[in-house]
C-alpha cells in the first residue's frame, strides 16, 4: 500500500466510512486479538473518566501503522509524534510496534487534556516503553525547534462534524469535537505537521468522509507534502 | 521530561520574543539507563542546541556533566568511544535520553511566565489572553 521508497513527504488519510456517525463508543476488549504481540494490550491501558478510550478509529490507525510496520522499519524512524494521544494507545503500540529496530527512536506525545496526558504516561509505563508526553494544543511550543525533524505524526483528530461552540472545551470533549464538516481543529493541525514533519516523514490520520479526505490530501500536497495514500475501512462500522 | 525534550520546547506566551530556551527549575528528576545508540546521537546532535543542553544539566546541579564548548565530532564519535566510561558520547547520551525532570517547571526567558513540569509532565497550555 506504501510506496515506502519515496523522498517526498507522504500522507496516509485512514478513512471511516459511514459519515455523520459519532466517534464510536468505547468497546473494551473488543477486536484486540492477534494484535497484541505488535500493539498495546487493552487491558493495560490507562483510563480517566475525562479521556477517550481505544476505539474503531483508534483500532483503524493501529490496523494502518500495522500493515506498513515493514516500511516504518525500513524508515527507521528518528522521531515519531502523536497529536492527541488520549489514551496513550496508539503510541505505545507504535513504540512497541517499532521496538526491534534498536534503532534509538524517540517519541513524542501531545495533548490539551491534563487528564489525557497522564493516562498516556500510564499506558507507556505499563508496556515498558517510554514517550515523553506534554500538555499543549497540537504542537504549540515546538514548531520552532522541531521544524523538519518528525519522520512519522500520528492523529486521530477531533473529526466529528459539531457546533463550533464545542470547540475548545475542556476533557473529553476536545478529543472529538470538530466543528463544521468536522474540519475545524484539522485546518489548524495541517499547518502545524507540515512545519514538523521531515522531507521522508508520514503523517497518518483518521478522517470521516464529511471531512473531505481527499481535500486533506489536496492540501497538504499544496504544502509541499505531494504523495499520499488513502486507506479505506468499508468495514468499519460494521459489527 | 528528558532533557531531549526540553531542548526542543519554546514559550509562545505573548510577549515572548524567542521564548528559547526555557530556564529550567527542578525539583525532583531520576535517571533511566537506555542503550546507547551512536548513530542516533550523530543524527540528532546537529539538530541540539548545546547552550541550553549545558544550561539544563546546570541547572540540575551536574557543572561536571558537559564541558561549555560541544567537543569535535571526531572526539565524540572516535571509535569504541561508546565503550569508555565518561566518554563524550556517554555523557551527551545520559544528559539527553537517560534524565527524567518529574517535578519543577520552565520559565520563558523573556516573560518569566511559569509552566509547571508535573508527573513528568510540562504543561505548555496558555491562558486566552496569554496567546
Amino acid at each position: 500500500m506504501a510506496d515506502g521508497g519515496g523522498a517526498a513527504a507522504s500522507e496516509k488519510v485512514t478513512e471511516l466510512s459511514g459519515s455523520g456517525v459519532e466517534k464510536g463508543l468505547p468497546r473494551r476488549g473488543k477486536a484486540s486479538s492477534g494484535r497484541t504481540l505488535n500493539t498495546a494490550q487493552i487491558p493495560l491501558v490507562a483510563s480517566h473518566p475525562e479521556v477517550y478510550e481505544p476505539c474503531d478509529d483508534s483500532f483503524a490507525l493501529v490496523d494502518a501503522l500495522l500493515s506498513d510496520k515493514a516500511q516504518l522499519l525500513t524508515l527507521k524512524p528518528r522521531l515519531c509524534m502523536e497529536v492527541g494521544c488520549g489514551s496513550g494507545y496508539v503510541i505505545t503500540s507504535l513504540a512497541i510496534m517499532l521496538r526491534q529496530l534498536a534503532s534509538g527512536t524517540q517519541y513524542l506525545a501531545t495533548d490539551i487534556n491534563k487528564h489525557a496526558a497522564e493516562t498516556t504516561q500510564a499506558t507507556l509505563e505499563a508496556h515498558g516503553v517510554h514517550a515523553d508526553v506534554i500538555v499543549t494544543d497540537i504542537v504549540s511550543g515546538l514548531e520552532k525547534r522541531l521544524a523538519g525533524m518528525v519522520d512519522v505524526v500520528v492523529i486521530n483528530p477531533p473529526y466529528v462534524p459539531t457546533p463550533e461552540e464545542e470547540i475548545g472545551c475542556k476533557g473529553i470533549a476536545s478529543s472529538w469535537a470538530g466543528g463544521l464538516n468536522g474540519r475545524q481543529v484539522i485546518n489548524r493541525i495541517l499547518p502545524a505537521v507540515r512545519e514538523i514533519l521531515s522531507e521522508r516523514g508520514w503523517l497518518y490520520m483518521v478522517a470521516l468522509e464529511d471531512n473531505d479526505p481527499l481535500d486533506i490530501c489536496h492540501l497538504m500536497s499544496e504544502m509541499g507534502h505531494s504523495e499520499y495514500n488513502n486507506l479505506f475501512r468499508p468495514d468499519w462500522f460494521k459489527a | 521530561m528528558r532533557l531531549l525534550t526540553h531542548n526542543m520546547l519554546a514559550s509562545n506566551v505573548r510577549g515572548a520574543t524567542t521564548g528559547y530556551p526555557l530556564k529550567l527549575e527542578a525539583a525532583k528528576w531520576v535517571t533511566k539507563e537506555v542503550e546507547l545508540n551512536a548513530d542516533f546521537i550523530r543524527g540528532l546532535l546537529p539538530k541540539i542546541d548545546w547552550r541550553a543542553l549545558v544550561a539544563a544539566t546546570r541547572a540540575l546541579g551536574l557543572p561536571e556533566l558537559l564541558p561549555e564548548e560541544q567537543p569535535p565530532e571526531e572526539e565524540i564519535f572516535a571509535e569504541g568511544a561508546a565503550g569508555v566510561e565518561g566518554s563524550a558520547i556517554r555523557r551527551i547520551h545520559h544528559a539527553l535520553l537517560e534524565i527524567h525532570v518529574q517535578e519543577g517547571s520552565l520559565v520563558c526567558p523573556d516573560t518569566s511566565r511559569c509552566f509547571p513540569i508535573d508527573k513528568g509532565i510540562p504543561n505548555m497550555m496558555l491562558h486566552e489572553d496569554e496567546v
